[in-house]
């Protein structure tokens, strides 16, 4: 359940936005969640919903947006798409992939007012 | 809760490095600088904690030209302060506040504002001052994960014995409540940090960094920290550490890093433990091997048993060696730099 130290992270930001740009409430959060990043984004939506209380972001709408995931191939050095970790590599079948993509979560941006 | 980084929300304490269980890290700590600080940076730090700036500095000014960041100026003692200007993440909109619904009177008005920011960026440059820090310190520092119940604490007290008179070494503990594990590291007359995280399910850079300052350790010396038994969070937090280490027990089963490859993906090592039980177990080793070595080809691989001592050699030769490689690197760096600051004498 890091998905609570998440949230925590995100409600930091969030707080040190509104300071520097001057905003008091935040009606959207789009955050953009690698497929390899590590969090469950059921988890991640109900921290959110908890964490963002009394902050300038309570009540706001959470939006995901899923970044596909990408590794690469030991066997044939090729860097390919795949949906789940354990997937072989598509162009030669070998099994041992490291993702080198879709490993981030981002804060994208915020409606604010 | 200490209310400058917003740190112990689940009310995280640290002991001392000697005996007896800590005061609330709130409690012990002050920091002299205030987080919210616009640029200009002023500030004095009292304390020489590696401190870093992660936070977005989302400049709010309207226009684009007219950055004048003035970072030249601060004051800063010799603690290790690392400004991680790549994750500013140029949070400002160039085109100022836009009112969505400038035709409906009465609404306040909406705007879009980029943020485009890590979300673990406050971590990532804490671990980074953590780095500083260390490397400043001539400190070799390792990141031991594993489940509960792997034998990190046991295989610690092994490797710590072997150590003892040749190479100075320091502990943090991360469990959730106890401090059972620090005890168990002082009793072999190790300086040990425990950190309860209370209800936390991993260690953080800013849990690390304040342990650090309660843990002083000689230049040479080695600092294993030990995570949260978890085989899940702690592998998303950087503490700062030069290599990971995940521990697996031979009871838990060939499958595991096919079930949980974040914890192993990472690692530098991987330490198969409680060998001795091999006999008694039908796990197929082979394929334990096997699926470590398709979630993370780099990593090296030692069956170790603290118990009989079988595959402690192989494991000791890997640590002095890595401890020894990573002096190499800071002696290089810094030979480097000298040479640089003589050149500039002459």
């Amino acid at each position: 359940m890091h998905e609570m130290s998440i949230c925590e992270s995100l409600r930091s930001a969030i707080e040190d936005a509104g300071r520097a740009q001057n905003f008091s409430r935040v009606t959207r959060v789009r955050l953009a969640i690698g497929r390899f990043a590590g969090v469950d984004p059921e988890a991640l939506r109900f921290g959110f919903d908890i964490v963002m209380q009394g902050s300038l972001a309570e009540g706001a709408e959470l939006v995901m947006l899923e970044e596909a995931g990408t590794a690469w191939c030991f066997d044939c050095g090729e860097t390919v798409g795949i949906a789940d970790r354990l997937d072989p590599c598509p162009l030669c079948g070998g099994v041992r992939l490291t993702p080198n993509g879709g490993t981030e979560m981002r804060l994208k941006d915020l409606e604010v007012m | 809760m200490c209310v400058v980084c917003g740190c112990g929300t689940d009310a995280a304490t640290i002991s001392d490095a000697g005996a007896g269980q800590g005061a609330d890290a709130s409690a012990a700590h002050t920091h002299a600088h205030p987080h919210a600080h616009d640029h200009g940076h002023a500030h004095d730090h009292d304390d020489r904690h590696g401190h870093t700036h992660g936070d977005s500095h989302s400049h709010a000014h309207s226009h684009a030209d007219a950055h004048a960041h003035a970072h030249g100026d601060h004051a800063h003692g010799d603690h290790a302060h690392t400004h991680a200007d790549e994750t500013h993440a140029d949070a400002h909109s160039h085109d100022g506040p836009v009112p969505l619904r400038s035709h409906a009177p009465g609404l306040e008005a909406r705007r879009m504002v980029e943020i485009e920011q890590g979300i673990l960026a406050k971590n990532d440059a804490l671990a980074a001052g953590n780095r500083a820090r260390l490397a400043a310190n001539g400190i070799f520092s390792l990141n031991l994960l594993a489940g509960p119940g792997a034998g990190k604490t046991t295989l610690l007290v092994e490797t710590l014995k072997a150590l003892a008179g040749r190479v100075p070494a320091a502990v943090i503990e991360g469990d959730q409540q106890t401090a059972n594990d620090a005890e168990r590291i002082r009793a072999v007359g190790v300086p040990a940090v425990q950190i309860n995280t209370g209800k936390g399910c991993h260690l953080d850079a800013h849990m690390v960094g304040h342990a650090l300052e309660r843990l002083p350790l000689a230049a040479g010396g080695v600092l294993f920290i030990e995570n949260v038994g978890n085989l899940v969070c702690p592998a998303a937090f950087d503490l700062g550490e030069d290599k990971r280490i995940t521990l697996l027990s031979v009871t838990e089963g060939e499958d595991k890093p096919l079930k949980y490859p974040d914890i192993f993906e990472g690692a530098d090592l991987v330490l198969l433990t409680k060998a001795d039980l091999l006999p008694h177990l039908d796990v197929d080793l082979a394929a334990l091997r096997r699926n470590v070595a398709r979630i993370n080809p780099r990593a090296a691989l030692f069956v170790v048993s603290a118990r009989t001592g079988a595959g402690l050699p192989e494991w000791l030769a890997w640590l002095e060696a890595a401890r020894r490689e990573r002096l190499e690197a800071l002696a290089a760096a810094a030979d480097k730099r000298a040479q640089a600051l003589r050149a500039a004498a002459e």
